[in-house]
């Protein structure tokens, strides 16, 4: 059984804002972007101890990733803020270009992704971004679970040579994983070990995948969860190892089910170790306004969705 | 002799380069090589000053980037001739496995390319960001760039005049090539871009026209002023009139040479109208 526990709940944005400010003490050459968005992405601190190295760009995402691009000729690693959405989706071909084809150490820092930006509905709450980032060659795609796991994924990406998409949310969410840890690029974190299910999650939604594997356990099913942080380059060691185990799978994300982590898992899993899956995941559909748990629940991403899926496997 | 006299063989060599090179393949992009190949010429002959081992990261030195990467020919040609990689490379432009792709990119490696270009309106953000990074580490020296007039009509070129207009980008050299001409036709008939000078002024730029930017005088009169104008607190355009494939005689005044090659005949003869100055490769 698992022993995690909620420390208090905080949203992974501050876990960002928190890192990035670590990180600018640490790394002369971390320069931070951002499009009219310094409170929401909690880049505040940063702007505050490094003004020298804070560019405001204004209401210009697809400039702010040209000059993003443009800046690391000479060394510097600029991080970008600004809503998922606009992170990707709108200037995608940017980043195609300028900095993915290009092969520019932009780090690509994202906030307010998927259902649980909240009420301000559909336009701002992507569901599709990890499709996107994950389709570009050369792109790291990381969604850490809590505030202390996007700290210190904010500071492990600045250590990567190359582009990364970094997403995290806006809600206050559990903080559950150690304050003091080293965050590995590709490399799964196995929560709980068990025998009769996989649980692979991502972002929000691993805590939600302990709380199904607690509901699992009361009628006798061990579940295995594995937070998937890393969507790409995936650990397809932990996955295929862990459906050898269980033959039973089930993904959780706050994402879209065409494009998402499910998808990753299913065509390693096809490969090299065909498993009967289930998604947890949004059914090819936009958002609505409504509050983070509201559109969880509405949505099917939670714990119980997960216990569900799990007994269908199982059934 | 003068300057320009010196050069001259030059920029003859290089249009018979972007001549052969577009018809080798059939494809790529004659007419805006050719437009701005005295450009290209007297900015890496004379006004630029880099290191010709090249370093990605441009460090202490000038660098160029080319927005309107669909120009190429032109890019590859001079920096070929200026020694930046073997003239026999432009054998190999737009063909399998090269370095010299349809647009320039990064990456295969090229020496000379910082940044990949071709889908349009990218460039001058990158270059307000590389002229940033210089300002970071103290690097006085300028970054140059190029855009076509056509170009303009994308939107995040607005973006970044705004930007760099707005906060002092005084390192920045950025070049329109002002042609008139876009794939489907002339640039007064697709989009109006109406006054290009104002539009600048407007946004807080240091705005400079080359009246002839295929006479190589006025171009480099005009680069040396503009690098006068650096360090000033405002970024700096110069608004280059050209004539799109400017010394073939078949490929002036029209847009129809923008992106097709000449056939053996047409390519003779825009050839005997260049004859080889410093070999060809």
């Amino acid at each position: 059984m698992n022993t995690f526990t909620n420390t208090g709940n905080i949203d992974t944005r501050s876990g960002f804002g928190a890192g990035l400010s670590e990180l600018g003490d640490k790394n002369k050459n971390v320069v931070a972007l951002c499009a009219d968005l310094t409170g929401s992405l909690k880049m505040n601190d940063f702007k505050k101890k490094f003004p020298e190295r804070f560019y405001q760009v204004g209401i210009a995402e697809a400039n702010m990733m040209g000059i993003a691009a443009g800046m690391t000729i000479g060394g510097k690693i600029p991080f970008t803020g600004t809503f998922a959405n606009f992170s990707t989706g709108r200037v995608y071909d940017q980043i195609r270009q300028s900095i993915a084809y290009s092969g520019k150490n932009v780090k690509l820092c994202a906030s307010h992704a998927g259902l649980t930006l909240g009420e301000d509905g559909a336009t701002h709450q992507i569901l599709e971004d990890i499709g996107m980032m994950k389709m570009l060659p050369g792109m790291t795609v990381i969604n850490p679970c809590d505030y202390n796991q996007t700290k210190a994924a904010t500071q492990a990406i600045a250590d990567h040579e190359g582009p990364v998409y970094l997403r995290f949310g806006r809600p206050k969410v559990p903080n559950f994983t150690a304050e003091d840890q080293k965050f590995e690029i590709g490399k799964a974190q196995i929560l709980q070990e068990g025998n009769d299910v996989s649980i692979f999650a991502i972002g929000h939604l691993v805590w939600e995948a302990l709380e199904a594997a607690k509901a699992l356990q009361e009628k006798g099913i061990q579940a295995e969860v594995i937070n998937l942080a890393t969507i790409k380059p995936l650990d397809e060691k932990a996955v295929i190892d862990s459906a050898k185990k269980t033959n039973a799978v089930v993904t959780a994300e706050e994402h879209n089910y065409y494009g998402g982590l499910g998808e990753s898992v299913a065509r390693t899993l096809a490969q090299h170790h065909p498993t009967r899956q289930e998604f947890v995941a949004t059914q090819d559909t936009f958002g609505e306004s409504g509050k983070p748990h509201e559109l969880l629940d509405k949505y099917g991403l939670n714990a119980d969705a997960i216990v569900v899926k799990a007994e269908k496997l199982l059934g | 002799m003068t300057e320009s006299q010196n050069l001259e063989p030059f920029v003859q060599q290089v249009r018979r380069d972007i001549l052969r090179q577009v018809h080798a393949v059939n494809s790529g992009h004659p007419g805006g090589s050719l437009g701005c190949t005295e450009f290209f010429s007297v900015l890496f002959k004379e006004v630029m000053q880099y290191d010709i081992n090249f370093k990605p990261d441009g460090e202490n030195e000038d660098i160029f980037f080319l927005s309107n990467g669909h120009i190429s020919p032109v890019y590859y040609s001079v920096l070929a001739r200026c020694g930046f990689f073997d003239v026999k490379e432009l054998n190999t432009f737009r063909k399998i496995n090269s370095r010299l792709q349809g647009h320039p990119t990064t990456h295969e490696g090229l020496p000379g390319i910082r940044i990949a270009s071709g889908s349009l309106g990218q460039g001058m953000s990158v270059s307000i960001g590389a002229a940033q990074t210089k300002k970071l580490n103290d690097d006085e020296h300028i970054v140059y760039s190029l855009h076509g007039d056509g170009e303009l009509q994308e939107g995040q070129n607005w973006e970044a005049i705004m930007y760099a207009g707005s906060k002092g980008i005084d390192n920045l050299i950025a070049t329109i090539d002002h042609n008139g001409q876009q794939i489907d036709g002339a640039t007064k008939e697709v989009m109006p871009l109406n006054n290009i000078k104002d539009k600048f002024t407007a946004f807080d730029w240091q705005v400079i026209e080359v009246n002839d930017g295929n006479d190589l005088d006025q171009v480099r009169n005009g680069l040396r002023k503009a690098r006068q104008l650096t360090g000033k607190g405002k970024p700096t355009v110069m608004i280059l009139n050209t004539v799109m494939g400017n010394g073939v005689d078949y490929m002036m005044h029209t847009h129809e040479w923008h992106g097709k090659a000449p056939d053996d005949e047409l390519l003779e003869k825009g050839l005997a109208q260049n004859p080889e100055t410093l070999g060809d490769y």
